[in-house]
C-alpha cells in the first residue's frame, strides 16, 4: 500500500504538523520504506485471531469517586506560554 | 410537495460524580478558571487516566432505566482531533463498544398518544473544557475546569419526526436521569445538553436524506426553535433546487437560526483506536443485579402508578411525575394529607403558579412539602376554608410561621361550624342591611341565586373568612326566603 | 579509601554497603560523583542537565536521615534517571526541543518512590527525542558516545543512561524500554539491564512514547544492583490503570538461585540470519557457562520473530501519534513566535518542536490509524501481535528461560544507519519481548574488541525474579561485568 505526496500531507494536516514542502518529499521515501516493511504483515493468515490491545490482557480497575486534587494553578501555569486572568491564551478561535 | 422530518438526537448528560471521570479534580460548577484543572486533566507529559467507579455505575444505571443491554466488556477509544478545550488532543470516549447497547424510552406527547423511541446506545467520554472569546488582545482564554467531567452521551436512533417529539425525548431523558440522582439536569449550567441531527425527505419515502448537525443546543425552547428554524432551511433549500450538505451548525438563539460552523467544516478523520492507557471495563452479573436493585420507581411507572392508584388524571399525572423533585414533593405533601387529588390541586395550582411567577424551581420551594401537606390537611379536614387557605400559605410563603396549624392558630383563621353563631352573624347582616333584603324578596325567584353571593360575602367579611361558606349559605338562603 | 577499587567503578550494592558502615557519606560520594561528571561529560555527552545543587541538599538529607537511623537499604546512593521521567522542579526535556523549558511541576510515581528511599538523583541522561531510536542520536541535544569506544554509539534510546553507568558517571540509572531501549544499549556498554514484565513498574510520569510497550528498568552494573533497585520502583500504582496489582517479591532474595535444572530454550530465530559472528560466539560462550553449572539447553522455535518489527512499527507509531498530540504549544513546553492563528500555532509550534524520527512516527502512526487503513494495518498488526505473544507462552510452557543476543552487534558506529528502516531492523532480538509484555534482562558476555556484547535472557510475564537470580548466578562465574573501558580510567 505505497503511500503519496498527498497522504503525506494529509496526515501532517491531520497531526498539525507543519512540513516545508522540500521535507515532504523525503518523507514520502523514507515512510514508503517502512510501509512496504510493514506490509509483511498483509501475509499473514489471521483468521479467526482476536486483536491484542494489551500484553497481559488485564481488566480496568476503577477509582472510588473522591475529590483528591487541590488547586495548583499556579504552579502548573508557571510552565505555560501565555496566560491571563487564569486563562491559557492561543490565537483566537472562530466557531 | 410534503416533507417529512427525520430527527436523530446526541444527548449528552453531565454526570453527577463528586470527582473527574479519570482524575480526582473537583466537577463543581462555576470555579475560578483552571483551579480545578490537575496535571492529569491538563494532560501534562507522563500523566495517565485512572476510571471513576461512580461514571460506571451511573451508566450502567441509565442502561437498565431504559430497558438496554448492559455490556459486561466495553472499551474506552481516543477520538483524536486538535483543539484547544482538548487538552490531550483526543477524547478519551467509546466507540464500538460502549457500555450500555440498545434501549427505548417511551415518550409522552401532549396530545397523550404515546411512542417509543429506539436508543442506538449510550456510552462514557469525557467533556472538553471551554474556549472564552472575550477579548483577550485578540487571544482566546481557555479554561480546562470542565475538561474531564464525566458524560454520558446517549444516542438516539433516527425516530423522532416533529419538534414536539424531539422535546418530548429529550423531557423524558432529563426526567430519567434526574430520578436516577445520575445528573443534575442543569440545561443552563450545560449539564445536559444536545446535538440535533435533522434531515428531511418526502413523505412517503424511506431513504433518508442528508442531514445537518446542530451542535450544543441547551434548552427545551431551544431545540424546538432550532429544529423549525432547520426544517424551514433545509424545505426552502430543496425545493429550491439546491441541497443539504451533511454539516455541523450552530444555534444563534439571539438571531432564532442555525448557521455553518466555518471551524468545523472539514470532514475530519477521527482515527478512533483503543485508548492504551485504560483497560476494557468489566461488568458482571451480579454487578449490574446489585444496580438493578437500586433502581428508583421510574418516571413512566409513577406517571402510570399517579393514574392507577391515586386516580389522577393523565395530565396531572404525567406532570407530577415529569421531574424527580416534583415527585417527591408530590408524594410527600400527598403523605401528609392523605388526599392526592387536593394535594395534586395545589402543588400544581397555588404552589406551581407562585414558583413559575417568582421563576424558582421546586427545589428551592419556600414553602416546603411538609407546610404545604399540613396546609392541604386542615382543608380536607375542613379546619379551614378555602379562602383562608389561600392566607395561610402566602403567609406560609412570606416565612411568616412555620405550619399551617401555626399560622391558623395564629391568625385564628379555623372555620366556624357552629350553627348558632353563624346565625348570629347572618342575623346581624340581615339587619344592617335591609335595602339589599327588600332587593332580594321583590326579585323572581331563579334571579335570588346570584343575590344571595352579597350577603355570603358580608357574612364572610364578618366572620374575617373563618365561616364555613357551605353553611353560610344554607343558612342565609332558609333565613332570607323565610322572610318573604 | 581502604577499598581497592575506586568509588565510580563499585556496584550500587558496594556503595549503599559503604554508607552504610560509614566509610564515606552520601554528600562525598555525590561529590565524586558530580566531580566526574564535569570532568568528563564533556565528551561522552550522556546527562542534559546535572542536578548539582539538588544532589547535594538530597545527599546531605540522606546524611542526616542515616544519622537519625532512618536509613533506607539505598538512602544516600546517587544515581541517574533518564530524561524522560518528570521531576519536579527539574527540566525534563525528553530529548526534545518541544520540551527543552520544560520544568516539570510534579514527580514521576518512580521518582516519588526513588525519593522516598532517599536516593540521589545526579542529573536527568539523555536519549533519542521521545525515546525513539536506536542509537541516541536522534536527541535535540546531540549524540551520546560510547565510553568504551567514543567513535561508537552506546545504543538507544536509554544511550544516556547506559555511557553514564559504563563510564562511571553514575552508579547506576533508570531507563525505559519500549522495543529494546534498556537492554540494547545496556548490551552495547557493557552494563546490566532489566526490561520488567508489562505493568510491574508505574508509567505515572514516564512520558509516553508507546503506551502499550513502554516500561521503565533498572540499569546498573550487576543484576543485583537491578534487584535492589526493583525492590524500590516495582509495584502497582494507582494512578496506572495499566500497573498490575500483584505482590512484589524481594528480588534480593531471589538472587540466590540455583543453575542446575534450569531450562535454557534457544530461540533459533535468534541465531540466524544478520547475526554476527563474534557476537554470536559470545553469546553461546555465555551458554556453556550455563550447561557448566548444570543446566540444560534445547532449540525452541518462536515461529513469528521476523513480524515483530513490522507490527511493532505499526503499533509504537500509532500510539505515538495519540500520545504526542497534547504538545501543542498551549499548556506547556514550546510555543513559535507570534502565531497567526491557531492552526499555525499548532503547525509550526510541533514543526519546531520535533524532530526528523519523532515526525516520522507521527506522520506513520498518523496514516495508518486514518480511515481505510485501520484494518489492514492497525488491527492487523494487534492479531499478529496476539501470535507473537502466544509464541512465548508456548515457549515458556517448555523451558524455564529463553537466552540469545540482545543486538545483531556490537555498538555500531556512529553515523552508521544513516536510513531509518536499517536502523530499525537493529532491534530484532528486543522488539517482540515489549509486545509480548515478557520481562528481559541483558547481561554482559564479552567484548568484540574493545566493544561489549550483551546476553540477553527472558522469562515469562512476571519472571524478574528468576532473571534475577539467573543473570546474578552467571555474574558469579564470570566477570564481564566487572570490565570497565579504558575512558575516564585515572592512571598513576
Amino acid at each position: 500500500m505505497a503511500l503519496e505526496h498527498s497522504d503525506v500531507l494529509r496526515a501532517a494536516h491531520l497531526a498539525r504538523l507543519g512540513l516545508a514542502s522540500q521535507d515532504a518529499e523525503a518523507y514520502v521515501e523514507d515512510l514508503n520504506q517502512i510501509l512496504a516493511m510493514v506490509d509483511q504483515l498483509q501475509q499473514v493468515n489471521t483468521d479467526g485471531i482476536a486483536p491484542l490491545a494489551h500484553p497481559l490482557e488485564a481488566t480496568q480497575r476503577l477509582r472510588a469517586d473522591e475529590v483528591t486534587e487541590s488547586n495548583q494553578r499556579e504552579h502548573f501555569q508557571q510552565v505555560a506560554p501565555a496566560t491571563e486572568q487564569g486563562l491559557y491564551l492561543v490565537p483566537r478561535v472562530v466557531e | 410537495m410534503q416533507w417529512e422530518v427525520v430527527i436523530g438526537l446526541e444527548v449528552h448528560a453531565q454526570l453527577a460524580t463528586q470527582s473527574k471521570i479519570f482524575s480526582g479534580s473537583s466537577t463543581t460548577y462555576g470555579a475560578e478558571p483552571n483551579t480545578q484543572a490537575s496535571a492529569v486533566d491538563l494532560g501534562l507529559p507522563g500523566t495517565l487516566p485512572v476510571l471513576n467507579e461512580q461514571a460506571v455505575a451511573m451508566a450502567v444505571r441509565f442502561g437498565l432505566a431504559v430497558n438496554a443491554a448492559v455490556a459486561g466488556h466495553s472499551v474506552f477509544e481516543r477520538k483524536n482531533y486538535f483543539y484547544p478545550d482538548l487538552p490531550k488532543g483526543y477524547q478519551t470516549s467509546q466507540m464500538s463498544q460502549p457500555i450500555v447497547g440498545p434501549g427505548v424510552l417511551e415518550i409522552l406527547l401532549e396530545d397523550g398518544t404515546r411512542k417509543s423511541i429506539r436508543i442506538h446506545h449510550a456510552h462514557l467520554e469525557e467533556d472538553a473544557g471551554k474556549s472564552l472569546h472575550e477579548d483577550f488582545q485578540g487571544m482566546t482564554g481557555i479554561d480546562l475546569n470542565r475538561a474531564g467531567t464525566p458524560l454520558l452521551e446517549i444516542v438516539s436512533e433516527p425516530d423522532l419526526r416533529s419538534a414536539k417529539e424531539a422535546v418530548a425525548y429529550v423531557k423524558a431523558i432529563h426526567a430519567i436521569v434526574t430520578y436516577l440522582g445520575i445528573s443534575d439536569g442543569n440545561m443552563a449550567e450545560g449539564s445536559l445538553r444536545c446535538d440535533v441531527n435533522i434531515s428531511m425527505r418526502p413523505k412517503g419515502q424511506e431513504a433518508y436524506g442528508t442531514r445537518a448537525e446542530i451542535k450544543n443546543v441547551n434548552s427545551f425552547r431551544f431545540i424546538e426553535r432550532a429544529i423549525h428554524f432547520e426544517v424551514e432551511r433545509q424545505i426552502d433549500l430543496i425545493e429550491d433546487g439546491g441541497r443539504v450538505v451533511q454539516e455541523t451548525r450552530l444555534y444563534d438563539p439571539e438571531a432564532d437560526e442555525t448557521r455553518s460552523m466555518r471551524s468545523k467544516e472539514e470532514a475530519n478523520d477521527y482515527r478512533y483506536f483503543p485508548c492504551p492507557d485504560l483497560l476494557p471495563v468489566e461488568v458482571d452479573e451480579a454487578y449490574i443485579e446489585h444496580l438493578r436493585g437500586t433502581l428508583p420507581e421510574m418516571p413512566a411507572e409513577k406517571r402510570a402508578r399517579f393514574e392507577s392508584e391515586l386516580g389522577l388524571s393523565a395530565y396531572d399525572a404525567s406532570v407530577l411525575s415529569g421531574t424527580r423533585e416534583m415527585a417527591d414533593f408530590f408524594e410527600e405533601v400527598k403523605g401528609v394529607c392523605g388526599d392526592a387529588k387536593q394535594a395534586a390541586n395545589w402543588v400544581q395550582g397555588e404552589l406551581s403558579g407562585r414558583l413559575n411567577k417568582e421563576n424558582l424551581d421546586i427545589s428551592v420551594s419556600p414553602v416546603s412539602a411538609a407546610q404545604l401537606g399540613g396546609l392541604v390537611k386542615r382543608i380536607v379536614d375542613e379546619t379551614i376554608n378555602g379562602k383562608a387557605a389561600k392566607q395561610v400559605f402566602a403567609a406560609l410563603w412570606d416565612g411568616e410561621g412555620t405550619s399551617a396549624d401555626e399560622v391558623i392558630e395564629s391568625r385564628g383563621l379555623k372555620q366556624v361550624t357552629d350553627s348558632g353563631a353563624i346565625e348570629a352573624v347572618v342575623d346581624q347582616v340581615i339587619a344592617d342591611n335591609p335595602a339589599q333584603v327588600t332587593q332580594y324578596q321583590e326579585a323572581e325567584v331563579d334571579k335570588r341565586g346570584k343575590m344571595i353571593g352579597f350577603f355570603v360575602g358580608q357574612v364572610m367579611k364578618a366572620s374575617r373568612g373563618t365561616a364555613n361558606p357551605q353553611q353560610v349559605n344554607k343558612v342565609l338562603k332558609d333565613k332570607l326566603d323565610s322572610l318573604s | 579509601m581502604s577499598s581497592s577499587i575506586a568509588l565510580h567503578d563499585k556496584t550500587l550494592s558496594e556503595l549503599a554497603q559503604g554508607l552504610s558502615v560509614g566509610e564515606y557519606t552520601s554528600r562525598e560520594l555525590t561529590e565524586a560523583f558530580l566531580a566526574r561528571i564535569e570532568r568528563l561529560d564533556g565528551e561522552l555527552n550522556s546527562y542534559i542537565t546535572v542536578c548539582r545543587e539538588e544532589a547535594l541538599r538530597d545527599a546531605d538529607a540522606a546524611d542526616a536521615r542515616r544519622a537519625a537511623g532512618k536509613a533506607a537499604p539505598l538512602t544516600g546512593v546517587p544515581m541517574a534517571i533518564k530524561d524522560i521521567f518528570c521531576t519536579e522542579g527539574v527540566r525534563t526535556s525528553c530529548g526534545s526541543k518541544m520540551l527543552d523549558n520544560f520544568i516539570s511541576p510534579y514527580d514521576a510515581t518512580v521518582i516519588e518512590k526513588l525519593r522516598a528511599e532517599g536516593v540521589v538523583m545526579l542529573g536527568k541522561t539523555n536519549l533519542d527525542e521521545f525515546a525513539m531510536g536506536s542509537s541516541n542520536e536522534n536527541s535535540y541535544y546531540g549524540a551520546v558516545k560510547n565510553p568504551w569506544d567514543l567513535t561508537a554509539v552506546p545504543g538507544g534510546s536509554s544511550g544516556g543512561s547506559a555511557a553514564a553507568v559504563a563510564a562511571g558517571l553514575a552508579p547506576a540509572a533508570l531507563g525505559t524500554d519500549t522495543g529494546g531501549s534498556i537492554r540494547q544499549p545496556a548490551a552495547f556498554c557493557g552494563i546490566t539491564g532489566l526490561k520488567p514484565t508489562y505493568g510491574r513498574v508505574s508509567r505515572y510520569g514516564m512520558i509516553a512514547y508507546a503506551s502499550s510497550l513502554d516500561q521503565g528498568g533498572p540499569m546498573a552494573r550487576s543484576a543485583e544492583d537491578c534487584a535492589r533497585l526493583m525492590n524500590v520502583i516495582a509495584g502497582a500504582d494507582p494512578r496506572d490503570s495499566t500497573s498490575v496489582v500483584r505482590s512484589v517479591p524481594n528480588y534480593i532474595e531471589g538472587l540466590n538461585y540455583n543453575l542446575k535444572g534450569l531450562k535454557i530454550g534457544l530461540p533459533k530465530e535468534y541465531f540466524g540470519e544478520g547475526l554476527s559472528a563474534e557476537v554470536e560466539s559470545s553469546v553461546r560462550a555465555a551458554i556453556k557457562v550455563f550447561e557448566d553449572a548444570g543446566a540444560s539447553v534445547q532449540e525452541i522455535s518462536l515461529p513469528h520473530t521476523h513480524l515483530a518489527i513490522p507490527t511493532y512499527y505499526v503499533i509504537a507509531p500509532a500510539e505515538a501519534s495519540s500520545n504526542l498530540s497534547r504538545y501543542d504549544g498551549v499548556r506547556f513546553g514550546h510555543r513559535c513566535a507570534d502565531p497567526k492563528d491557531l492552526e499555525d500555532l499548532y503547525k509550526r509550534t510541533r514543526e519546531e518542536g520535533f524532530g526528523d524520527e519523532v515526525k516520522r512516527r507521527i506522520l506513520i502512526g498518523t496514516h495508518t490509524l486514518s480511515e481505510g487503513f485501520f484494518d489492514a494495518y492497525y488491527i492487523k498488526a494487534q492479531k499478529v501481535r496476539r501470535l507473537i505473544r502466544q509464541d512465548f507462552l508456548d515457549a515458556f510452557d517448555q523451558v524455564d528461560v529463553l537466552m540469545g543476543p540482545a543486538a545483531p552487534t556490537p555498538a555500531f558506529d556512529l553515523g552508521a544507519h544513516k536510513d531509518p528502516l536499517s536502523m530499525y531492523l537493529q532491534d530484532l532480538y528486543t522488539i517482540a519481548i515489549n509486545l509480548a509484555g515478557i520481562p528481559g534482562i541483558s547481561v554482559p558476555a564479552g567484548l568484540a574488541g574493545r566493544r561489549p556484547v550483551g546476553l540477553q535472557i527472558l522469562g515469562p510475564h512476571f519472571g524478574e525474579q528468576t532473571l534475577l537470580g539467573v543473570a546474578h548466578q552467571f555474574q558469579q562465574l564470570t566477570d564481564w561485568h566487572r570490565q570497565r573501558p579504558e575512558f575516564g580510567q585515572e592512571h598513576a
